[in-house]
C-alpha cells in the first residue's frame, strides 16, 4: 500500500494543480481521504488472506476468544495504516511543502481515528466476508459510518497545521467516541458474526 | 404443486415449520389492516384538503408554509418511529431468548418503510429550501445526517438483497441495522458541530409558538395522518415479506420434490427401460 499513498498525493496535486497554497489548503481532507480509502484495501486485503487459506476454520478451532479476534485484527490493520499514514505525511511536508506548527495534534488524531476506522472497519470487513458482492458492498457499508472520522479527522488536522490546540480538543473528542463506541460494537457482536 | 394453488390463502398449505400460520394470516385479508389503511386514506386527504384550501398563508413565508403540513410529520415518523423500531426489532432478532422470524420481518418492514418516507423528507425539504433558504442543498447538520442515515439504510437494502440464505440474511442485515442506528447520535453531533442552518424544533417550543388555530389542527392530524400512513405500510411490507418467503421455502421445496422425481423415474428407466420423458416433470411451473 506504501506506493498507494505516493500515488494518491501525486493524483491530487494534479487534480488541484500545481499551485502550492490549495494544496496545503485541502491537506487535512486529502490525508484522511487517503486514509479511508486505503483502510479499506487494508481491510478487503486481510479478509481475502483469512478466505484463501482456510485459515478461518483453524482459527475457529484453536479456540481463540471472537472478542480477541477482533482486537488482534483491529491492531494488525491499525499498524498497517499507521506506516502508510506515516508515509503520506512524510510525502505531504515534502511534496506539498505544508509546515506543522503542532506534530502532537496531528499525531493522537491519526491514533484515535486509526483506531476507530480499523475497529469499524474490522466489523463490516467480517460481515461482508464471503459474500459474492463484498467489494461493492464494503465501501457502500463503511464509507457512511466512517464519515464523522472523516470531518472530526480533518478538523484537527486543520486545527494541527495551524497551531490552534484548543479548537482541536471537541474532534478528539468525537474520535474517541468513535474509537470506544466500536470496539465495544466489535467485542459483542463479533462472536455472532463469526457463526456465519 | 404448483404456486397458483395457493392464490386464495385457504386450501393447501404445505411449509416447512419457520412460517406456515403466519403465512397463513399474511395471505387473508383483515379488516383491523382495512380500517387503518382506511383511517390513513381519509387522514391524509383530509390533511391535504385543509393543507392547500382551508388554511391561510403564513404572514412571512405566505404559500410556502404548507409545507409544515408534511414534511415535519413524514421526518418525524420516519426518524423515530420507523429507524428505532427497524433497530429495536433487530436487536431482538440478534437476542437469542427472542430470536424469531417475525423480528427480521418486521426490521425490513420498518427499514423499507423508513426510507420511503426519509426519501420524501429530503425532496419535500429541498423543494422548500429553493424559495426559503435560496438553495436546494446545503451542508446543514441535519440534513446531512439526514442523507447519510439514507444511505446507511440503502446498504441495509443492499446487503439483504445479496444474501440468499434466510438465516444470514437476517443476521447479517441485523448487525447492519444495528451498528447502522448506533453511529446516529455520533454522526448528529459531529454534523452540528461542523455547521448548522436547519431551524430548531420551534413549534414545540411552547411560549414562542406562533402556530394556533386551524393550522395547529392541521399541522397536529399531518402527524396522526402520516404514522397511520406508516403503520399501515410495516404492516403490509410484512406481510408481502411472510409470503416472499413463503414462496422461496415452496420453490426451494418444488425444487427438492423434482429433483426426487427425476431420480424416481432414472430408477424406473433403469428397471422397466421404460422411456419416461423426464421434461414433463417440470411442466406445471
Amino acid at each position: 500500500m506504501a506506493p498507494f499513498a505516493l500515488l494518491v498525493l501525486i493524483l491530487f496535486a494534479f487534480a488541484l494543480g500545481p499551485d502550492r497554497t490549495p494544496l496545503i489548503n485541502a491537506t487535512p481532507g486529502l490525508f484522511w481521504v487517503a486514509v479511508l480509502f486505503s483502510t479499506m484495501f487494508a481491510i478487503q486485503r486481510s479478509f481475502s488472506l483469512e478466505a484463501t487459506e482456510g485459515l478461518h476454520d483453524s482459527i475457529i478451532l484453536a479456540g481463540i476468544d471472537p472478542a480477541g479476534f477482533f482486537i488482534g485484527k483491529l491492531l494488525a490493520i491499525g499498524a498497517e495504516l499507521g506506516v502508510l499514514e506515516i508515509l503520506t505525511a512524510a510525502g505531504i511536508i515534502i511534496l506539498y511543502g505544508a509546515h506543522v506548527t503542532s506534530m502532537l495534534v496531528l499525531l493522537f488524531s491519526c491514533v484515535l481515528g486509526t483506531i476507530g476506522l480499523s475497529a469499524a472497519g474490522t466489523m463490516y470487513g467480517a460481515l461482508v466476508s464471503g459474500m459474492r458482492l463484498r467489494e461493492t458492498l464494503l465501501p457502500l457499508l463503511f464509507l457512511p459510518v466512517a464519515s464523522p472520522v472523516l470531518i472530526a479527522g480533518t478538523r484537527s488536522w486543520q486545527a494541527g497545521l495551524a497551531g490552534e490546540h484548543i479548537s482541536a480538543s471537541p474532534w478528539m473528542w468525537i474520535l474517541v467516541a468513535f474509537a470506544v463506541l466500536y470496539i465495544c460494537v466489535g467485542v459483542v457482536l463479533y462472536g455472532p458474526m463469526e457463526d456465519m | 404443486m404448483t404456486i397458483s394453488d395457493n392464490d386464495d390463502g385457504g386450501g393447501t398449505t404445505v411449509v416447512a415449520g419457520t412460517t406456515g400460520r403466519l403465512t397463513q394470516w399474511s395471505t387473508k385479508r383483515n379488516r383491523w389492516i382495512d380500517a387503518i389503511g382506511i383511517s390513513a386514506a381519509i387522514a391524509v386527504a383530509l390533511d391535504v384538503y385543509l393543507g392547500i384550501w382551508v388554511t391561510p398563508p403564513d404572514k412571512v413565508q405566505g404559500n410556502l408554509v404548507r409545507l409544515l403540513y408534511i414534511h415535519p410529520a413524514i421526518a418525524t415518523v420516519a426518524l423515530y418511529v420507523a429507524f428505532p423500531l427497524a433497530a429495536l426489532s433487530s436487536a431482538l432478532w440478534l437476542w437469542r431468548r427472542t430470536r424469531s422470524p417475525f423480528f427480521d420481518r418486521l426490521a425490513v418492514a420498518s427499514v423499507e418503510t423508513g426510507i420511503f418516507f426519509i426519501a420524501l423528507t429530503i425532496v419535500t425539504g429541498s423543494l422548500w429550501g429553493r424559495p426559503v433558504w435560496g438553495v436546494y442543498w446545503t451542508w446543514d447538520a441535519t440534513l446531512t445526517t439526514t442523507a447519510l442515515l439514507l444511505l446507511e439504510f440503502l446498504g441495509y437494502i443492499a446487503i439483504r438483497k445479496s444474501t440468499a440464505d434466510p438465516e444470514r440474511r437476517a443476521r447479517r442485515s441485523a448487525i447492519v441495522a444495528l451498528v447502522a442506528f448506533v453511529d446516529v447520535p455520533l454522526i448528529q453531533s459531529t454534523m452540528v458541530w461542523w455547521k448548522t442552518l436547519h431551524q430548531k424544533a420551534t413549534v414545540l417550543l411552547g411560549s414562542s409558538s406562533q402556530i394556533h388555530g386551524i393550522m395547529a389542527m392541521t399541522f397536529a392530524l399531518s402527524f396522526l395522518a402520516f404514522g397511520l400512513l406508516c403503520l399501515w405500510m410495516i404492516i403490509n411490507r410484512y406481510r408481502i415479506e411472510a409470503i416472499r418467503e413463503e414462496l422461496e421455502a415452496r420453490r426451494m421445496e418444488d425444487a427438492i420434490n423434482d429433483r426426487i422425481a427425476e431420480s424416481n423415474i432414472r430408477v424406473d428407466d433403469l428397471l422397466a427401460a421404460n422411456t419416461a420423458p423426464a421434461n414433463t416433470v417440470r411442466s406445471d411451473i
